[in-house]
C-alpha cells in the first residue's frame, strides 16, 4: 500500500540547454506533509469527512496548519493510535472500526469517509486499504470508504490532494461522452467563472475533480480531456491516463499568460478556432494586464528566492518573471515532475537555476549570500527571514487563494507586491519619510526605467485590487 | 484509539521543542518524519520569534526505511554539531521515529562530539503530552548537566538561610516559565520585582532565556521558585531531593496567592519577619484590584456564575481569585491537565463542585452550557465555545494564540497580574453602572430591544433556546449540537467528563421543552424582565415548572418560580 515518493523520471540530465543543472541536495526538508491538504479538502466536499489515522503529532499538525478553533466541529479529525493499538494490529483494526462507527453515527451526514494514512500508520503496516473494503461492506449504500495516504515520509504539503485525488478515480462512473474535466480543487467563485469562460467557448460538458459534493463523482472515460488547475496532480493525472482519459499538456493558469495558454490548450484540444478563443480571451487579457500594472511597478527588478513549499514555486516563478518582471534568483520545488511542469520549465528565462528537494541549512545559507528582496517560504521560516530583513511571502497563502486565472492575475501579484509595499510604508523614525522610494529599505534595481510609485498612488490606480476578496 | 478534533497539547516532542526553543546555547536533534516541521510556525508565528527554533530534525522519508536509517540520525548529530555548536544537546524523536526504534539518544552517546553533555529524550508518543514532554526535558537536562556537581549521600543539606553567614542577600531561581506557556515573559519581571522587594534576589531563571551553564549553577541559589509546575514540578522535587534545594511551590496569580507565596518565601528564606509582616499588611494597597472589587460599581459582580477551563496552574489560580476576590461564584472548574488532575480535583471539591478532567473540547463546551454561566475564563478554545454559546468570555491559559502573546506588560502573576485579571475577565461583563442605566432607560423609545453592549450579536445561552422561542439561523445552529450522543461515548479512555452530565442534558432539555410552553401572558411577563437576564430567568422558571410538574407557564408562576429561587 505504500506508494512511492514521485520520483522525477531522468533526473540529472540537463532540463534545457541554457538551464544550470538541477540543484538537488538531501538534507533537513521544512515542509510540511500531505495531511495538511486535509484543510482545503475537507471544504471543497462539505459531505465528507477527513479521519486521519495517526498520532497526536497529525493531529497537532492539522490543527496548527489550519487554526481549526473556529470550528464548532471540524469535517477531520485523527484516530489517534495508543500504546495498545500497537501492541497487536487485530486489536488497532476493532478499534478503528468501533470509532468508525461512532463517528459516521454522531455525523450521519457525512456521505464519504477518507481514512488517510500518515507516518505511524504506515510504519506499523496498518493496513487502511482493508479497513476502508471492510467497513465500505459493512455500510454499503450510506458511507462510501476511501483510503489514501497523507503520510510525510511519503508526500509533501500538496501531494495530499494528488493522493486523494487518486484515491477517488478507480470510484468514477465509466463514460466515453466528450467532456473537460478540470482536476485540481479550485475556489469555487474561480470554478464558476472559469467553467462560464469554457461554455462561452463551446465546450458544453465541463466537470471537475473533486467535485463540490463527494456523492457527485465525474465520469470518466475516451472522451475525457484532462486539465490539470494545479501542476502538483502526478498521480491523479496517471491514473486518469489509465482510465482513458487523454491529458492536455499546459502551463498553470496563474496569471494572465499561463491562465490564458492553459484555457488556450485546452480549446485547442476541443477542436475549437484559434480566433474563436481570442474574442473571447483578448479583452479579458488587456484587462488581467492593466490589473497586473501597478504591481508590476513595485515587483519589476526586484529579485526573488523561491523555497520549495507548495510545489506550485515553477508556475509562480513564471508567472512572477515573465509578466511582473521580477529577477528569479532560485527556484525551489520539493520535487519534479518533469512531464507536468514542462511547458513551465519552457518558459522560464534563461540562466534559471531551478533546485528540487532541499537541505533548508544550505539552502538559507545562499539565501543570505543572495539577499533577494523577496523570499517565498513556509511559516515557519518566514519571521526569521523577516528579522534578518529579507521580505518573505508565506506559500501557505497561496493553496487558500483564489489566484487561478486570468481575472485574479492582479490579486496574484498584489499578494507578492505587498510585503515590498508594506516596507516601504513602515517608518520608526522621528523624520517623517520625504521620498517614499528613498525609504524603502530594497533599493531601487538598476536600470529600472519605471520610478516607484507610493503608497497613494497605488491604491488610486487600481481601486478594485482585492475587491473580489 | 481515540478520536480527537482537536487537542489542549502537542505531543510530548514538541515539549521537548519549548524547553529547547526557551533556552540559548541549546540545539534538539529530532529523529522525525518531514511532516514534523510544522512545529516551527508555533514559535515563529504564536511567538513571533525572530529565530528559528534550535532543532534539526532529520525528515527520513519511507525510502529510507529500507537503509540506515540511524546513519541519518548520525549524520544529522554531527551535522547540528558542526553548524550550530550547542553547549548541550538534546536528541530524541518523534512518534513515527518510536516506532522504527532507531535509539536516536544512545547513538549519539556513542559518538565523539567534543565532549558536549548529551541528554538522550526518551519521551513515549503514544501515551503522553506536551506538558509532561516539557518538565521530562526540563528535568533530564538539568540532571545531566548537574550529574557531576552531586553532593555525597549524606552529606548535609545546605541552610536556605546560609546567605545571612555568607554576607549576602538571598537569591532564588524561578523555574519553569518557557515559551508558549502564558504570559512567562511578564510574569518572570513581574515575580523579579517582587522578590527584588523583599530583599531577594533571581539566580537563574529557566528555562526561558537560560544557557546549559546557567543550570550547572543552580545548585548554588538558596532555593527554587516553582511558578509553572506543569514544566518546573519534577525538575524542583528533584533538586530538592538531590540537593536539599527547598522548593517554593506557592504559584503567585491572585492577592491571597502572592501574599501566600511572599509569606513561605519569608518562611523558607527566613527573611525578616518585619518584611512579611509588612507584605501582608499592604497587600491590599498593592494592587488596584482589592479596591476595585470593594468599590460600589462592583456590586453587580456579585454571584456571577463563572466557568474556569485551562491548565491545572492557571485554572486553580482562576478559581480562587473569582471565588475569594471577585465575589464571583464558580459553577464549574476543569482542566486537560491530567498529570496535575488531582490539585484540580481538590480546588473544585472545596467549592462544592466535581472538576471536569478532559481533553475533549466537545466535553468541556457542553459542559460550560450546562453550568450556564455567565462568564467563561479558559483557553482560546473556550473562548471560541463561549462565542458559540453567546456568552462573554476572557483567556486565561495556554495553549496559546497570537494574541495571548500581547505587546504590552500583560503579567499574570504578583500585583500587577491581579490588576491585569481584574480588566481582562470584568471588561467582558456588562459593567453595573451601564447595566443600571439600561434597566432605567430601557422603556425609553431610543432604546433598542436586544442591545448587547460590547458583545456583539452573539446569540443567546444554548439552554434558552426552548422550541417556543422563534430560532434564527444562529440559534438553530446551536441546537443541532446537542442532538447528536454524548461525546463521552466517543472519546474512549482518556477524558472522563466528570459528574456534569451533559449527556443527559440535550435531551432532557428537548423533553422539557416539548412538554412545556408557555401561555401568552407568562411570554408578555417574560419580556418585560431586562434582556440580559432574560435567558436565566426563562431557564430557571422552566426548570421550576418542570419541577413542579406544571406544563403551562403563566405570568404567576413566573413568579412563583421567581420567589423559589430568591430563597
Amino acid at each position: 500500500m505504500v506508494q512511492k515518493m514521485v520520483e522525477s523520471p531522468g533526473s540529472g540530465t540537463a532540463l534545457r540547454d541554457d538551464l544550470p543543472p538541477l540543484l538537488k541536495q538531501s538534507g533537513q526538508r521544512e515542509v510540511f506533509c500531505g495531511l495538511t491538504s486535509i484543510v482545503w479538502l475537507h471544504r471543497r466536499m462539505p459531505d465528507a469527512f477527513f479521519l486521519v489515522v495517526g498520532s497526536r503529532t497529525c493531529a497537532h499538525l492539522v490543527q496548527s496548519a489550519a487554526g481549526v478553533m473556529i470550528f464548532a466541529e471540524p469535517r477531520f479529525g485523527t484516530a489517534i493510535l495508543g500504546e495498545r493499538d500497537l501492541a497487536g494490529l487485530a486489536d488497532a483494526n476493532a478499534e478503528l472500526d468501533r470509532l468508525v462507527n461512532d463517528l459516521l453515527e454522531r455525523r450521519p451526514e457525512i456521505r464519504t469517509l477518507f481514512l488517510v494514512g500518515s507516518c505511524p500508520s504506515e510504519v506499523i503496516k496498518l493496513d487502511l486499504a482493508k479497513a476502508a473494503e471492510r467497513i465500505n461492506r459493512r455500510l454499503a449504500g450510506q458511507v462510501m470508504v476511501v483510503n489514501y495516504s497523507g503520510s510525510g515520509i511519503e508526500t509533501t504539503f500538496t501531494q495530499g490532494e494528488d493522493q486523494a485525488l487518486t484515491a477517488l478515480v478507480p470510484l468514477l462512473p465509466a463514460s466515453d461522452a466528450p467532456q473537460l474535466l478540470l482536476v485540481g480543487t479550485l475556489a469555487d467563485m474561480v470554478e464558476d467563472r472559469l467553467i462560464g469562460l469554457f461554455q462561452r467557448l463551446g465546450i458544453e460538458v465541463v466537470r471537475s475533480l473533486p467535485p463540490r459534493r463527494s456523492t457527485e463523482l465525474p465520469p470518466v472515460g475516451r472522451g475525457t480531456k484532462v486539465l490539470l488547475a494545479q501542476p502538483f496532480l502526478s498521480a491523479t493525472a496517471r491514473a486518469l491516463q489509465a482510465r482513458g482519459a487523454e491529458l492536455i499538456s499546459a502551463p498553470y493558469p496563474l496569471g494572465v499568460e499561463g491562465s490564458r495558454a492553459w484555457m488556450a490548450a485546452a480549446a485547442a484540444a476541443f477542436g475549437i478556432a484559434d480566433a474563436q478563443v481570442a474574442a473571447l480571451l483578448d479583452p479579458l487579457v488587456e484587462r488581467g494586464r492593466r490589473a497586473i500594472a501597478p504591481h508590476r511597478q513595485i515587483l519589476r527588478g526586484r529579485r526573488l528566492f523561491l523555497l520549495p513549499d507548495s510545489q506550485l514555486e515553477l508556475s509562480l516563478a513564471r508567472f512572477l518573471q515573465r509578466e511582473c518582471g521580477m529577477e528569479l534568483v532560485e527556484v525551489g520545488t520539493p520535487y519534479l515532475d518533469r512531464q507536468l511542469l514542462g511547458a513551465e520549465i519552457e518558459l522560464l528565462p534563461s540562466g534559471t537555476q531551478i533546485s528540487e528537494g532541499q537541505d533548508v541549512e544550505l539552502q538559507l545559507e545562499r539565501v543570505r549570500a543572495a539577499k533577494p528582496d523577496l523570499v517565498l517560504c513556509g511559516l515557519g521560516l518566514a519571521n526569521p527571514l523577516e528579522a534578518e530583513g529579507i521580505a518573505t511571502k508565506w506559500s501557505i497563502e497561496l493553496v487558500f487563494s483564489p489566484i487561478h486565472g486570468i481575472d485574479q492575475a492582479g490579486d496574484l501579484a498584489e499578494l507578492f507586491a505587498r510585503p515590498l509595499q508594506r516596507r516601504s510604508l513602515l517608518h520608526f523614525g522621528t523624520e517623517p519619510a520625504v521620498n517614499p522610494a528613498a525609504a524603502s529599505p530594497v533599493p531601487m534595481a538598476a536600470g529600472a526605467a519605471e520610478p516607484f510609485a507610493t503608497a497613494n498612488s497605488l491604491a488610486m490606480a487600481n481601486p478594485t485590487a482585492g475587491a473580489a476578496r | 484509539m481515540e478520536l480527537t478534533l482537536w487537542t489542549y497539547e502537542g505531543p510530548p516532542h514538541v515539549g521537548a521543542m519549548r524547553i529547547a526553543t526557551s533556552m540559548e546555547g541549546l540545539h534538539y536533534v529530532l529523529h522525525a518524519p518531514q511532516g514534523d516541521t510544522y512545529a516551527d510556525l508555533l514559535f515563529t508565528m504564536i511567538e513571533r520569534r525572530d529565530r528559528r527554533p534550535p532543532v534539526t530534525y532529520t525528515t527520513f522519508q519511507a525510502r529510507d526505511l529500507g537503509g540506515d536509517t540511524a546513519e541519518l540520525v548520525k549524520r544529522s548529530v554531527q551535522a547540528a554539531v558542526d553548524r550550530f555548536q550547542p553547549e548541550a544537546l538534546l536528541v530524541g524523536e518523534s512518534c513515527t521515529a518510536e516506532l522504527i526504534q532507531d535509539q536516536p539518544g544512545s547513538l549519539a552517546n556513542t559518538m565523539d562530539l567534543g565532549g558536549i553533555p548529551v541528554v538522550n529524550l526518551e519521551l513515549p508518543a503514544y501515551s503522553k503530552k506536551e506538558n509532561w514532554g516539557a518538565a521530562e526535558t526540563f528535568y533530564q537536562l538539568v540532571r545531566t548537566l548537574l550529574k557531576n556537581d552531586m553532593p555525597e549521600p549524606g552529606a548535609p543539606k545546605p541552610s536556605p538561610s546560609r546567605w545571612r553567614e555568607q554576607g549576602r542577600r538571598p537569591r532564588v531561581n524561578l523555574l519553569g516559565p518557557s515559551l508558549l506557556g502564558f504570559r512567562c515573559r511578564d510574569d518572570v519581571l513581574e515575580v523579579t520585582r517582587l522578590l527584588a522587594e523583599q530583599g531577594v534576589d533571581v539566580a537563574v531563571v529557566a528555562p526561558l532565556g537560560a544557557r546549559p551553564a546557567d543550570l550547572i549553577r543552580l545548585p548554588q541559589a538558596d532555593a527554587n521558585v516553582c511558578l509553572y509546575p506543569e514544566v518546573a514540578g519534577s525538575v524542583c522535587s528533584w533538586l530538592e531531593r538531590q540537593f536539599g534545594m527547598p522548593t517554593i511551590r506557592t504559584v503567585p496569580i491572585g492577592i491571597g496567592a502572592t501574599l501566600d507565596f511572599l509569606l513561605e518565601l519569608g518562611r523558607v528564606l527566613d527573611l525578616d519577619p518585619e518584611l512579611s509582616e509588612r507584605a501582608a499588611q499592604q497587600a491590599e494597597q498593592r494592587s488596584r484590584l482589592p479596591w476595585y472589587s470593594r468599590s460600589i460599581d462592583s456590586t453587580y459582580l456579585t454571584g456571577k456564575r463563572v466557568f474556569i477551563f485551562g491548565d491545572a496552574t492557571h485554572a486553580i489560580a482562576a478559581a480562587r481569585i473569582a471565588s475569594q476576590e471577585l465575589g464571583f461564584k464558580v459553577v464549574g472548574l476543569g482542566s486537560y491537565s491530567r498529570e496535575q488532575a488531582r490539585e484540580v480535583r481538590a480546588a473544585a471539591k472545596d467549592l462544592g463542585l466535581e472538576a471536569l478532567i478532559s481533553d475533549d473540547y466537545l466535553a468541556v463546551e457542553k459542559a460550560m452550557a450546562a453550568a450556564a454561566p455567565e462568564l467563561v475564563l479558559g483557553t482560546q478554545m473556550e473562548r471560541h465555545s463561549a462565542k458559540r454559546l453567546g456568552l462573554p468570555c476572557a483567556v486565561i491559559s495556554s495553549p496559546l494564540h497570537v494574541q495571548d502573546v500581547p505587546a504590552r506588560f500583560s503579567p499574570q502573576m504578583g500585583w500587577e497580574g491581579a490588576n491585569v485579571m481584574f480588566d481582562t475577565w470584568v471588561h467582558p461583563l456588562m459593567m453595573g453602572l451601564e447595566e443600571h442605566l439600561i434597566g432605567m432607560f430601557r422603556h425609553d423609545f431610543e432604546f433598542v430591544e436586544g442591545h448587547r453592549s460590547h458583545l456583539g450579536e452573539a446569540p443567546k445561552p444554548l439552554a434558552t433556546n426552548s422550541a417556543t422561542v422563534g430560532s434564527s439561523a444562529a440559534a438553530t445552529a446551536l441546537l443541532e449540537a446537542p442532538t447528536a450522543p454524548a461525546t463521552s461515548d466517543i472519546s474512549i479512555g482518556d477524558s472522563s467528563i466528570g459528574d456534569i452530565s451533559i449527556g443527559d442534558m440535550g435531551l432532557a432539555d428537548s423533553a422539557m421543552a416539548a412538554v412545556l410552553s408557555w401561555t401568552a401572558d407568562g411570554e408578555a411577563g417574560l419580556a418585560r424582565i431586562p434582556f440580559f437576564v432574560r435567558g436565566k430567568v426563562r431557564r430557571n422558571t422552566e426548570t421550576y415548572a418542570k419541577d413542579q410538574g406544571i406544563t403551562a407557564i403563566t405570568e404567576e408562576v413566573l413568579y412563583d418560580a421567581k420567589a423559589h429561587f430568591s430563597r
